[in-house]
């Protein structure tokens, strides 16, 4: 105990230092985190947290009865499957291709203009589908029509919202996700390639064999981060480009969104605790295991 | 394609290589102009007569140019001033205070001599890993901390990050101990070392996760859905988001036939061209202040891809 009290004057300036950001991870991270409570009790406003009833497993048994449970589950699953895989091979053939274009105006520019739309709100990005997809003005339904196809009323379609959220998720992800990639070949060795090329190498046997190996570290680390994420949608992308579209809800619900539905528009606070504690708990786990396999590929990249 | 010649100089260029170089610009023009198409259709959009985008939707030129959007748009400039000015006031203040906790946080993380340093960094990191969720975040800031239609409440959720921390956790740890140690000797305190010695030798970090912050305010919508009812409280992003989708609510009320249409343009419908330009006023500082950021981003973005 004087060791800890001595310890503690010791290091009065540090704790000091820390003290705003130690307050508010407590205040902001940690006390939340009690109120998973209410997803096993029915909320009433005057109770609140911790005067509302026990409802034992009232709010899951509604959530997962209701067959909604299933369904935005398997939505989040797929679409970040969907994104991962796509985005990364995006990502990474972007980052290939412009490590090989030597003309420095073009690569310059070229990367500033894939890196513009990181910088814009999911809002914007809102905007820019309504304007691309709209039956009445969108410039998709011009060009069908323009080959002599007919209109397709887009936001009243929910198969093809799939794809139209895919497009945009790589959209919105190619400039800053291929920038890790084009560090990561910045960093290979040069003298392989010069190995290669003596060894007779054209320059696809030398992308496969040296450029591809090289970044693959790179490459399953974050794909290992990204599935730590598997359980998490992208709740503003989700928001701004579907809304409240409720035809389109097969396809594109997912659990933020229908949590945030439960909270705002039926005010369930149960219900929707439920869905964010049953979500957390997924995620958790997926993480711990992404981390484990992280440490089984590389023990230098795991995070704790 | 011609440009893929450029740089081959006195090595022999093999069939492959062409071929190569033909896809890679192929390829990489493609991403790039269909990056950019989206937002030179806003710009057009916004220039264009609402009679033109009517008849033929929106298009990749100017229909009929005119500044009627922009006239519309500022109408009211009062409105959209207000907006503009609590934007701005969050991010300058949030990414001041932000900087500040995330720096001495870091660098107390980073002291080798600071036994404690891995408890604490699990403290933090934890959070990332498992959360209370939307409700009970929900619950706190509007009734524990009756935050509703309060400026803090936009303030507060984007001030400290451990994604951040991270970034600046493993620059500072870059910077040799002699140095700090030899400031030490001649007498500074730890804050002067933070600020006289530390400082100037992160300002790559400084400025990465500087404009992350700022970039995370300018672009928040979600906090003031959650907690700003207050119309005249609205942020930049929230504010656009209430016009956008308020024009498509109308069009679904007509259609019901819920109310005429007589009735709607009574009450000034927001039209197409006035949303596009409400978009260019809004992401207008953005894309200029663009060349300039995005130097630190990607500095930024590969410090931490080295960790975390």
């Amino acid at each position: 105990m004087k060791k800890f009290l001595k310890k503690l004057f010791k290091y009065r300036i540090y704790l000091l230092m820390l003290a705003p950001a130690v307050i508010y991870t407590l205040v902001f991270a940690y006390y939340p985190m009690t109120g998973i409570v209410m997803a096993f009790k029915k909320y009433n406003y005057a109770g609140g947290i911790w005067g509302s009833p026990w409802n034992g497993f009232e709010n899951f048994r509604f959530f997962f009865k209701s067959g909604q449970a299933l369904k935005v589950t398997r939505n989040t699953v797929l679409y970040n499957v969907l994104f991962i895989v796509c985005g990364t091979a995006v990502q990474v053939a972007v980052a290939v291709f412009l490590t090989e274009i030597h003309n420095k105006w073009f690569k310059k520019i070229s990367q500033s203009m894939m890196f513009l739309p990181y910088f814009i709100s999911w809002v914007i990005v809102g905007v820019m589908a309504f304007n691309l997809f709209s039956s009445d003005y969108g410039f998709a339904n011009r060009i069908i029509t323009a080959l002599g196809g007919t209109k397709i009323p887009f936001y009243t379609t929910p198969a093809a919202w799939p794809m139209i959220l895919l497009f945009f998720n790589i959209w919105k992800g190619v400039g800053y996700g291929s920038v890790m990639y084009l560090a990561a070949i910045m960093g290979v060795d040069t003298s392989i390639y010069e190995a290669a090329a003596i060894d007779g190498a054209n320059v696809f046997q030398r992308i496969f064999r040296v450029t591809i190996p090289s970044i693959m570290p790179t490459m399953v680390i974050l794909f290992l981060m990204n599935i730590g994420g598997i359980f998490r949608g992208n709740f503003d992308m989700f928001y701004n480009l579907v809304g409240n579209n409720g035809l389109l809800f097969d396809y594109t619900d997912v659990i933020d969104t229908l949590a945030m539905r439960a909270l705002i528009s039926s005010n369930n606070f149960g219900m929707s605790a439920a869905i964010g504690l049953f979500q957390s708990i997924l995620c958790f786990i997926t993480v711990l295991l992404a981390n484990k396999l992280v440490s089984i590929y590389d023990k230098d990249y795991t995070l704790f | 394609m011609a440009k893929s010649k450029s740089h081959l100089g006195k090595v022999k260029v093999g069939k492959d290589v062409i071929v190569l170089h033909t896809m890679a610009y192929l390829f990489c023009g493609m991403i790039s102009a269909l990056c950019l198409i989206p937002f030179i259709m806003i710009f057009s959009g916004s220039f264009s007569s609402e009679a033109a985008i009517t008849a033929n939707g929106f298009s990749i030129l100017p229909q009929d140019f005119t500044l009627d959007a922009y006239r519309n748009v500022f109408r009211e400039p009062i409105v959209i001033v207000r907006a503009y000015a609590t934007t701005i006031i969050l991010t300058i203040v949030g990414m001041i205070i932000g900087l500040m906790i995330q720096t001495m946080t870091a660098y107390v993380l980073a002291r080798r001599d600071f036994e404690w340093r891995n408890a604490f960094s699990f403290f933090f990191y934890f959070t990332t890993l498992f959360n209370g969720g939307l409700v009970p975040t929900f619950i706190l800031y509007t009734r524990t901390l009756n935050l509703q239609d309060n400026y803090l409440a936009l303030l507060l959720p984007l001030l400290f990050s451990v994604y951040n921390l991270l970034i600046m956790k493993s620059y500072i740890i870059g910077i040799p101990d002699s140095l700090i140690d030899a400031a030490k000797i001649d007498g500074c305190g730890e804050l002067r070392t933070l600020f006289q010695v530390v400082m100037p030798l992160i300002k790559p970090a400084l400025a990465a996760v500087g404009l992350f912050i700022a970039l995370a305010y300018w672009n928040d919508w979600y906090n003031a859905m959650l907690y700003i009812k207050d119309e005249t409280m609205y942020p930049l992003q929230y504010f656009l988001y209430q016009k956008v989708n308020n024009i498509e609510a109308y069009k679904k009320l007509i259609a019901s036939g819920a109310v005429s249409a007589s009735a709607v343009s009574a009450i000034s419908l927001p039209t197409q061209t006035l949303k596009m330009a409400l978009t260019i006023v809004v992401t207008g500082p953005i894309i200029l202040a663009f060349p300039i950021a995005q130097k630190y981003f990607i500095q930024g973005i590969t410090i931490g891809a080295v960790k975390g």
